[in-house]
């Protein structure tokens, strides 16, 4: 059994991710039962970004381009979600929001990426910065639609029974509002994940990084620069599209001021601090993205800066530190800490020590090197 | 008529603008392949200095001369600190650099400056001339902007045309292999020209902060309008760039006067998806594909 | 005047250049061949610091140059012109040359303008038109003519007669015989197109998978049978 269930984690990688997916939601949801509101909130928050982030980082890490528009197509699935839930009584169901959202997003982000991402160079991220710069215009504008300065409220459903029933069985607890929504923001990063994930390990991402890794090459090995750099953007804007809708029933509040130029801005800190191209990595960005800011604001405050100056450290931290990712460590944090282990296991590989091999037994010294070649392997085999 | 007159001049002037941010972006797009969003910031902290000189008592003049002193400083450290460290890298390193220099200089800001909306001053008039018995769209601070930009436009291009130093930052520019074989020390004229076009660039955040409000943000939308106004140009072309700025300022004018202050970003946005799907080398290409 | 001592050089893994020595001599035409990927171009980036030695030293008039800057060659007397002509197109002829006068350190003089546009009548014509409107022999002549604008005494030429016609390369090999006689101009001139090379040349050096094969006068390089038909392809 234990060999089987190995070979099952070397040869599917859909098996794997899923698996994966599935113990993370089930850490999320052991955490959910433990925090308070506020924290359940903040999960939802890290859920959002993260998901944002995740498509941002498939968009940059695997095919080299630039967004400076996410927080914006992210207002557009929040601002989608927000329509679809005017009130208590729309009764839409909630998948159906989601779905529409990101079909809305990537429609928006089709019309915007296409004609810029189809060519290399700084178009994409130009367009996507008007992108960031119009959406709030267009909430102002069509102020009688989209609520003006004000925004949009969303009216969440209640929490279904047949989840506070679950819930109750499972844990003996209710589940609060937040809770729900973290639980629903976390599957929908679940499925996200799952769902790039084996995008990029297949044929669809071996065509975004040979197109990143060398245009010509690329090119003579049969694939259209422009269709594989739009179709990249595409799945990145729809990935915005989810966590916009999350956002809104997290926040429930669509309103231009929630997505500023510095959102965009600061998804892209998420995955460059994390490491281009890893969606571990992303998870962790969006991480910091959450939990930081009260923190180093609380600083702020206590070293006397008024509240709205001291808002503004967390972004001043966060560009600090994407600059030095940059220059001091281009692989991010996952990426260095990748790199790290494995420069260590080479080194216990090629030079054992003989008093801690004497000491453990034989168990701890072969296992290293096996353990090494495991993520070799895995590159090798999804075809 | 006179509102279809007016708008015109009132975009003509915006257009000088654009132009000149545009052209900043130009200067350094067509030497390192970068369009330096960070421009918008570094315009913006210039003028930040500008004001807290004048607040504290100084002439216009006098802060209108260190911010153009501080764009050039600025420039020439970015280019040191930042950009020189990930010269051999892929392109991608410095762009992530340049944005994040824009989150730091935008949180920066409105840590030291504040966040809340400023007026600036003008030193000319910022009431229409009176024509015949009306008042048309432009200014005395309208004329000493277009004016401001046409000077320093010409400073340019005697620059680059006329003296040695230009000759060889254009060369640079172009091939800066073949420039370094020639004995140009390719190196100094990057810096050089990233100090320039923080110069230019910051002229743009001056001149479109006379008579009107600054905050941290309030030139993110001007670089928007800068890049297209450079991609309609070619993005390489700095004769290209002006005309690209004059273009989309006219044309924004009428949007802002005809539909929408709100809808000018978008506007611009559609403007930048026409040019990308009809001619992504500008609107003076020959040929209706580019590859750079 | 200019002497490789054991010069080697690498891409990556790969080893472009291996123990190089030869010496080319002052006020001689120097002639390096070999075939495509034989390091004749490799070894001229070295000469000119584009790229760096992994070992080995290189000698300017008994000068060495092992960490010296591209951009200080022309200061040193030498003038590198790269393969594919190297013309900056988006400048215009004179502007072109005027670059090259400029590597000298000083202000560029009318008179050295004047005697390119000597050499070059078909420059003299047309200096205020964009270099790219040249054709392939007028952009060689208009590189050769940037060279001397820096007064070298050492001249590196990678791939003359690329793509010319022959009558072409004739008159750009006459006229570098011609500087050699009346300047005292020394030259290493990197050729595929070995039997023209070996016409112009005094010496020759044979270059194969990076090593040297042969170092001899051009005249006896040119009588090798052997040699021509292993490495020389004429």
């Amino acid at each position: 059994m234990p060999a089987k269930l190995q070979r099952l984690w070397r040869d599917s990688v859909l098996g794997r991710h899923v698996l994966v997916a599935l113990v993370g939601l089930l850490v999320v949801l052991l955490l959910l039962e433990t925090v308070n509101d506020f924290r359940a909130i903040q999960l939802s928050s890290m859920a959002y970004l993260g998901i944002a982030a995740g498509g941002l980082t498939i968009l940059t890490g695997l095919n080299g381009q630039i967004s400076l528009g996410h927080g914006a197509l992210m207002a557009i699935g929040a601002y989608t979600a927000a329509l679809m839930l005017p009130d208590r009584d729309a009764s839409t169901p909630l998948p159906l929001v989601v779905l529409v959202s990101v079909l809305v997003t990537l429609a928006v982000g089709t019309a915007v990426g296409a004609a810029a991402a189809r060519l290399h160079g700084p178009y994409l991220a130009g367009a996507t910065l008007a992108l960031a710069v119009a959406v709030p215009g267009i909430a102002l504008y069509f102020g009688e639609t989209l609520g003006g300065e004000q925004g949009l409220r969303v009216s969440m459903p209640d929490v279904p029974v047949w989840a506070l029933d679950a819930e109750y069985l499972l844990t003996g607890t209710e589940m609060t509002r937040s809770g729900w929504v973290a639980l629903m923001a976390w599957t929908t990063l679940a499925v996200t994940y799952v769902l790039l994930a084996n995008l990029s390990r297949g044929r669809v991402g071996r065509r975004w990084r040979a197109v990143r890794d060398g245009e010509v090459s690329a090119e003579l090995a049969g694939i259209r620069l422009g269709r594989s750099r739009v179709s990249a953007f595409m799945v990145s804007a729809a990935a915005a599209g989810a966590a916009g809708a999350m956002l809104a029933f997290t926040v429930r509040l669509a309103a231009p001021s929630g997505f500023t130029l510095t959102l965009s801005l600061t998804l892209l800190t998420a995955v460059v601090l994390g490491g281009l191209g890893s969606l571990g990595g992303a998870l962790v960005g969006a991480a910091l993205l959450t939990f930081l800011p009260p923190f180093v604001t609380s600083v702020g405050s206590d070293a006397g800066l008024s509240d709205l100056r001291a808002a503004e450290l967390a972004p001043l931290v966060y560009g600090l530190v994407m600059i030095a990712v940059i220059l001091l460590a281009p692989a991010g944090i996952a990426g260095s800490f990748r790199a790290w282990r494995i420069r260590r296991q080479a080194r216990v590989a090629v030079a054992p020590a003989p008093v801690a091999a004497s000491a453990t037994g034989t168990t701890g010294t072969p296992d290293s090197p096996t353990r090494s070649t495991v993520p070799t392997s895995s590159k090798g085999t999804p075809t | 008529m006179q509102q279809l007159l007016n708008t015109a001049l009132g975009g003509l002037t915006l257009g000088m603008v654009y132009a000149a941010f545009a052209l900043a972006l130009v200067l350094i797009f067509r030497s390192t392949r970068i369009v330096n969003f960070a421009q918008a910031p570094m315009a913006m902290v210039t003028t930040f200095i500008a004001l807290t000189l004048i607040d504290a008592g100084y002439s216009y003049w006098i802060g209108f001369a260190a911010a153009l002193l501080a764009g050039l400083v600025l420039g020439a450290v970015v280019e040191r600190v930042l950009i020189r460290p990930v010269e051999d890298k892929p392109e991608i390193n410095a762009v992530i650099l340049t944005l994040g220099l824009f989150i730091v200089l935008h949180a920066l800001a409105a840590v030291v400056f504040g966040n809340a909306y400023r007026s600036f001053p003008a030193p000319f008039g910022i009431r229409g001339f009176e024509v015949g018995g009306s008042t048309i769209a432009l200014t005395g601070f309208g004329v000493f902007t277009i004016g401001a930009v046409v000077v320093v436009m010409a400073l340019l291009v005697a620059l680059f045309r006329f003296t040695d130093v230009g000759l060889r930052m254009r060369a640079a520019a172009y091939n800066q292999e073949v420039a370094r074989l020639l004995g140009v020390r390719v190196g100094r004229m990057l810096t050089l020209g990233w100090a320039l076009a923080a110069l230019v660039g910051s002229l743009a955040g001056i001149l479109i902060a006379g008579g009107s409000l600054v905050h941290p943000g309030y030139m993110d939308s001007v670089v928007v309008y800068g890049f297209v106004a450079a991609v309609l140009g070619g993005l390489e072309s700095p004769i290209g760039a002006v005309v690209g700025g004059l273009t989309l300022g006219v044309s924004l004018s009428f949007v802002s006067g005809y539909v929408g202050s709100e809808l000018v970003a978008l506007a611009a946005l559609g403007i930048l998806m026409l040019v990308l799907t009809l001619r992504p080398g500008g609107l003076f290409s020959q040929a209706a594909e580019r590859r750079v | 005047m200019l002497t490789l001592h054991e010069l080697s050089t690498s891409y990556g893994p790969v080893k472009a250049l291996q123990q190089v020595s030869f010496t080319a001599r002052e006020g001689e035409i120097t002639a390096v061949l070999g075939a495509n990927g034989a390091g004749k171009t490799t070894l001229l980036r070295t000469v000119s610091g584009l790229q760096r030695a992994d070992s080995g030293t290189i000698e300017l008039e008994g000068r060495r140059l092992g960490k010296v800057a591209a951009d200080r060659m022309p200061g040193l007397g030498m003038a590198h012109v790269p393969e594919g002509r190297g013309v900056i197109t988006e400048l215009t002829i004179e502007e072109n040359l005027r670059l090259g006068g400029l590597g000298r350190g000083r202000r560029v003089q009318p008179a050295d303008l004047d005697r390119v546009y000597d050499l070059f009548a078909i420059l003299g014509d047309r200096r205020a038109a964009l270099a790219h409107t040249l054709s392939g022999g007028e952009r060689q002549m208009l590189v050769i003519g940037r060279a001397l604008m820096a007064g070298p005494r050492m001249l590196l030429l990678d791939e003359p007669s690329l793509g010319l016609a022959p009558r072409i390369v004739a008159q750009i090999f006459d006229l570098l015989r011609g500087l050699v006689q009346s300047d005292g101009l020394s030259v290493l001139l990197v050729e595929q197109n070995a039997r023209s090379a070996l016409s112009v040349a005094d010496h020759g050096v044979v270059l194969n998978l990076g090593r040297v094969v042969a170092d001899d006068d051009a005249a006896t390089l040119a009588a090798d049978d052997q040699l021509r038909h292993a490495y020389l392809g004429f």
